[in-house]
């Protein structure tokens, strides 16, 4: 066992500005892996049954559920004071359109196989959360190892050691 | 661990970078070859892809939505278990500043290739299964279809909440002058553990589309 296996986050380097894995912060990561399992587990329930009819109210259920944590998660990360923003949209925002791509695949092919009325709506809505949730996961993972604007700006503006 | 970490941060770099630096002149800061996290020149080959993909599927094309299936699973599957199962071992042996070099090359590329395999085999994958009229819960593959839904399920959970992240952050840390090697070791113990699982439940994936494919 090393430190790295007890730490939360690794320590601060002490070359660079310190980064956010001192903080607690909270379980974004955890509870989107949890809605990323509920809407997977709607998506198979709804695969297995289309094209033939299908009972909604389990996959709403899964899906309510799922989209209740995508607000959940939202506002816990609105609540975190200090956190390298900057960073987290960059990658958000690239990771969203990379997920818009293949959410818009999945559409493309459900809408191909005459996946209509309360289905699809079921199924756009469930592509929708996870086209939130994956980049939430990838955009926070990268950003709590980086540092905040704040404390690049006090980095730079040290003087640098003799 | 420590020492490893000590190598990386020493204001000569590791040794690679050492002996990467020109023979004359002091020692400078820890030089890793420039890299981009999503490789803009893959980009096109990925759209042309997506692309063929997208009319194949339109125009009914059976011969090529098998073949994006067939071709893009067996890479998908073999891909993960050649990573976790060999790949991932070799790297969780070696030296940090080893493991970024390796990283450097290797997890660029692996943002482009994994997303597109796994959208292709996986759209592929249902059209093939409604043109064969498998989609249909009467249908004797029926029950092997839904196994391998939940296979996939699992597996999506694993590479988009632990694998994918842990990638991407490792990239990241990478590219700061001075990369913490603490962090990346941690990153990619998660990276080579989830590539490891995957590549295990690739082996379920390949009983399963064996049993479908002699119906």
């Amino acid at each position: 066992m090393t430190a790295a296996d007890h730490a939360d986050g690794p320590p601060p380097g002490p070359g660079g500005p310190p980064t956010l894995e001192k903080q607690n912060l909270p379980p974004i990561t955890e509870l989107a892996v949890v809605t990323l399992g509920l809407i997977i587990v709607g998506g198979i329930y709804m695969a297995a049954h289309v094209p033939h009819p299908v009972n909604l109210a389990p996959a709403i259920g899964l899906l309510a559920a799922g989209g209740l944590l995508v607000v959940v998660n939202v506002i816990l990360l609105t609540r975190i004071s200090e956190f390298a923003w900057d960073v987290f949209w960059r990658v958000g925002g690239w990771t969203f359109l990379a997920y818009l791509v293949i959410g818009g695949m999945l559409i493309y092919v459900f809408t191909l196989d005459h996946v209509r009325g309360g289905p699809m709506v079921v199924l756009f809505a469930m592509i929708f959360v996870f086209m939130i949730d994956v980049p939430l996961i990838v955009a926070f993972t990268v950003a709590r190892y980086q540092p905040t604007a704040s404390a690049r700006a006090a980095a730079s503006a040290a003087p640098a050691p003799a | 661990m420590a020492v490893d970490d000590a190598v990386l941060r020493s204001p000569e770099g590791p040794p690679g970078a050492r002996a990467a630096a020109p023979a004359a002149g002091p020692p400078g800061p820890a030089a890793r070859p420039d890299f981009q996290i999503v490789p803009v020149r893959g980009l096109p080959i990925v759209a042309v892809i997506l692309v063929f993909l997208i009319v194949s599927i339109a125009a009914h094309w059976l011969w090529a939505i098998d073949l994006f299936h067939v071709a893009g699973g067996g890479l998908w599957t073999g891909i993960d278990l050649f990573v976790g199962l060999v790949i991932g071992p070799i790297l969780g042996r070696l030296s940090i500043p080893a493991r970024m070099e390796f990283s450097v090359r290797f997890m660029p590329k692996m943002v482009l290739i994994m997303p597109t395999l796994v959208v292709i085999t996986l759209a592929a994958g249902w059209q093939l299964a409604r043109q064969l009229g498998n989609l249909n819960p009467g249908a004797a593959m029926h029950a092997w279809l839904v196994a391998s839904y939940i296979v996939v399920g699992v597996m999506a959970i694993i590479a988009l909440g632990l694998l994918e992240p842990a990638n991407i952050a490792v990239l990241f840390e990478l590219k700061k002058p001075q990369p913490n090697g603490l962090l990346i070791a941690k990153l990619m113990r998660r990276f080579v553990y989830a590539a490891g699982i995957l590549g295990l439940m690739q082996v379920a994936t390949l009983i399963i589309m064996s049993h479908i494919a002699v119906g």
